[in-house]
């Protein structure tokens, strides 16, 4: 249990510190996959409870998300490099200050007294905080996809060191909303690549409250 | 009745609706259970109300005030949006870029989405536990982003892509709040249903009460639309199709804020509802003002329309923040907004279509070029800005009188102050527009009449409302606000 949670926090930093698009991917697909592992495997050993919930969270989150986000890496001929506002180490060295600030918040909330684990605990906020920044400060779509499955995976792994049961129905109810919502970013990274000509959303700014004095009429016929 | 049969319908035909591909086939599809859907709400949310309890899906107070106000406008904006369908095939939208080959055509999509739309929020507004509520929340947010993407410009693409991040980043935080209630009672399934948490209230853990609290009104606040967490809402309301704004302001939102509300009701027996009712002011008030200042000097019409939205979120929050009487006041505030900014919305679609632009300044003197539409955007007007005889003049109005029941000086200046700016700032947008000369080379044309109808029916019903309200209606809001921590003024 140790083991994973340990190795879950690597993949945090090296995720922050990683520079190429298609690494990245495979990193947060390692993640899915020690997560359905700790689902698994619980405080004590082998969890029957966690078997359903584990297996379709490696499934979708380990292979197949991954696998699509790959597909859409391949074929929106995005540059494959990350281009982050804030840089690798910076951005590494703020990772640690991170989980810094989780362990500190665990630490808080007196969790050993309440029969909650602790560095689980830690390693779930870090990775929502990871996603997040990763959301703010990298400008391609499809990190700021990677960004939103990391800080939905640290969700996750604070719903499993919570020892919520929810049913199965519920569980796959959760997956299916995760997977139809990077699909459809997928889908859209796709389009936003066709009609900008590339997938940076720092440049979205085109929707704003000053008078543009642009016509609706023009859209979609600038950058032609 | 079954409740499931509200979800179960809708979404079935919505996946029914992508295959079929001849038009007349699929719009009877549509409105006919759009139809359906009104006649089982309304048989739903009469008198006796038959509640549920312990099942996940239920009906009570909350539900029968909510659920038939979706149905109705989904109702109207079907209707309207088949008409509108039906004049861009005439007249190409001018958002529209040319049609890319599909195995789906943009209308099947379109179609099947709203269906979808409509399930996933009946799914919201029955659910009584708050992991299926969660999941069909997140559901709304997906079925309506290919909605708002409906024109294929590039315009549209970010605004579709800005919804779709920032609501399920904002959902995923909705989720951590779920797993904190989850923790509040012993992380069981049968405590995380409505019923099972007030009837557990004396043994909650207050503290993690408090963070589930904080974090799904974050997460359903942002879907809600509350400042400052409303970034994605003037995009997406502006860029969508006018039917699909329609909902996403009359329909959507308040399924946002009902899932907030329930927590609410879960917050109120263990002790800590001043700790939420003081959130829910404090994040009304910030609402109302921020919105305000927007809606002043807004060059573009739909947008001032989201930005009144996010005001009169504020004001629901506001409501229900006060207690008592406010609670009252916020819940007819709903329904009357519902129904106003439906219509305003659809009415924005008119003149959309007639001006080709959404630019206020470019449009002058619509009342002489199209009277019908002038009419309806001049009516809205009167009824979005709360003056009587439309009904939303009385709900402001027992909010207002509630903050100065509770001697609450600041808060009633604030919100006096935010609702005059937004009232300057629309009356200078929008009265300019409907009145004035018109262009002379502009021609007249004439409006689908499914394009007139349901705006002008929502019209009439939020008149109706702010003369009389009905026996039924009343004990229902009053029961919603009891519900709430309120009860009638």
């Amino acid at each position: 249990m140790m083991t994973l949670t340990v190795l879950l926090a690597l993949t945090g930093v090296l995720l922050l510190g990683s520079s190429r698009l298609s690494i990245s991917i495979r990193l947060v697909a390692i993640q899915g996959f020690l997560l359905g592992m700790t689902a698994l495997w619980g405080e004590s050993g082998f969890h029957a409870a966690g078997l359903s919930s584990g297996v379709s969270g490696m499934l979708v989150k380990g292979i197949v998300l991954p696998w699509l986000l790959l597909f859409v890496l391949k074929k929106s001929g995005a540059r494959r490099e990350i281009e982050p506002f804030i840089g690798f180490g910076a951005s590494m060295l703020i990772g640690l200050l991170l989980m810094g600030l989780s362990a500190w918040i665990a630490w808080r909330m007196h969790l050993v007294e309440q029969g909650l684990s602790p560095a689980l605990f830690t390693v779930a906020l870090d990775l929502m905080l990871v996603g997040l920044f990763l959301i703010i400060t990298r400008r391609k779509a499809i990190t700021q996809t990677l960004g939103y499955l990391v800080m939905e995976n640290g969700v996750y792994a604070l719903g499993v060191g919570a020892g919520t049961e929810f049913s199965f129905l519920l569980e796959i109810g959760v997956l299916l909303d995760v997977f139809v919502g990077v699909f459809l970013m997928g889908i859209m990274i796709f389009r936003i690549d066709r009609e900008f000509e590339h997938i940076d959303t720092d440049r979205f700014i085109e929707l704003r409250d000053t008078a543009s004095g642009k016509l609706p009429v023009e859209a979609g016929e600038g950058g032609r | 009745m079954n409740p499931w049969l509200f979800v179960w319908i809708p979404g079935i035909a919505g996946f029914l609706a992508y295959f079929i591909s001849n038009d007349a086939l699929r719009r009877t599809l549509w409105l006919s259970v759009a139809f359906l859907h009104l006649i089982g709400s309304l048989f739903a949310a009469s008198p006796p109300l038959t509640l549920f309890s312990g099942a996940w899906l239920g009906f009570d107070s909350l539900t029968a005030l909510f659920l038939p106000i979706t149905s109705i406008l989904f109702l109207t904006a079907s209707v309207y949006g088949v008409g509108a369908l039906r004049r861009d095939a005439r007249m190409p939208h001018p958002d529209r870029l040319p049609r890319r080959s599909f195995r789906f055509s943009p209308e099947a999509i379109f179609s099947g989405c709203m269906l979808l739309f409509l399930a996933s929020m009946s799914g919201v507004i029955l659910s009584r536990h708050f992991g299926l509520q969660w999941v069909v929340i997140e559901a709304t947010t997906l079925a309506s982003a290919p909605l708002i993407y409906y024109h294929r410009s590039r315009h549209s693409l970010e605004a579709a892509w800005k919804y779709l991040m920032i609501c399920s980043v904002g959902i995923a935080l909705a989720l951590l709040g779920v797993f904190c209630l989850a923790l509040a009672g012993s992380g069981a399934i049968e405590t995380l249903t409505i019923d099972g948490m007030l009837a557990r209230a004396g043994v909650l853990k207050t503290a993690w009460l408090k963070l589930a609290f904080i974090f799904i009104l974050i997460g359903y606040g942002t879907k809600m639309g509350l400042a400052p967490l409303h970034t994605w809402l003037p995009d997406a309301h502006s860029e969508a199709p006018s039917p699909v704004s329609a909902l996403l302001s009359g329909a959507l939102l308040n399924c946002a804020f009902l899932s907030i509300l329930r927590v609410h009701q879960v917050c109120l027996p263990c002790g800590i509802g001043d700790f939420s009712r003081d959130l829910l002011t404090l994040f009304g008030l910030v609402s109302m003002g921020l919105a305000g200042i927007f809606i002043l000097h807004q060059p573009e019409y739909k947008r001032m329309l989201a930005y009144s939205s996010v005001e009169h979120m504020g004001i629901l929050s506001l409501g229900v923040g006060l207690g008592a009487a406010g609670a009252y006041g916020s819940m007819l505030h709903a329904l009357n907004h519902s129904l106003v900014k439906a219509m305003l919305f659809m009415a924005a679609g008119n003149i959309l279509w007639m001006y080709r632009t959404k630019t206020a300044s470019a449009i002058l003197g619509i009342l002489r070029r199209n009277p019908t539409a002038g009419v309806l955007w001049l009516g809205g007007f009167i009824a979005i800005a709360g003056s009587p005889p439309f009904g939303t003049f009385l709900s402001e109005f027992i909010v207002l009188r509630t903050l100065l029941d509770q001697s609450r000086w600041l808060a009633a200046a604030i919100y006096t102050l935010s609702l005059l700016t937004a009232f300057v700032g629309m009356a200078s947008i929008m009265l300019r527009m409907a009145l004035g000369d018109p262009n002379p080379t502009e021609t007249r044309e004439k409006l689908d009449p499914l394009c007139i109808a349901p705006p002008l029916i929502l019209g009439f019903l939020a008149l109706g409302l702010g003369v009389f309200i009905p026996r039924d209606l009343h004990l229902t809001l009053i029961q919603a606000a009891q519900a709430i921590g309120g009860f009638m003024p």
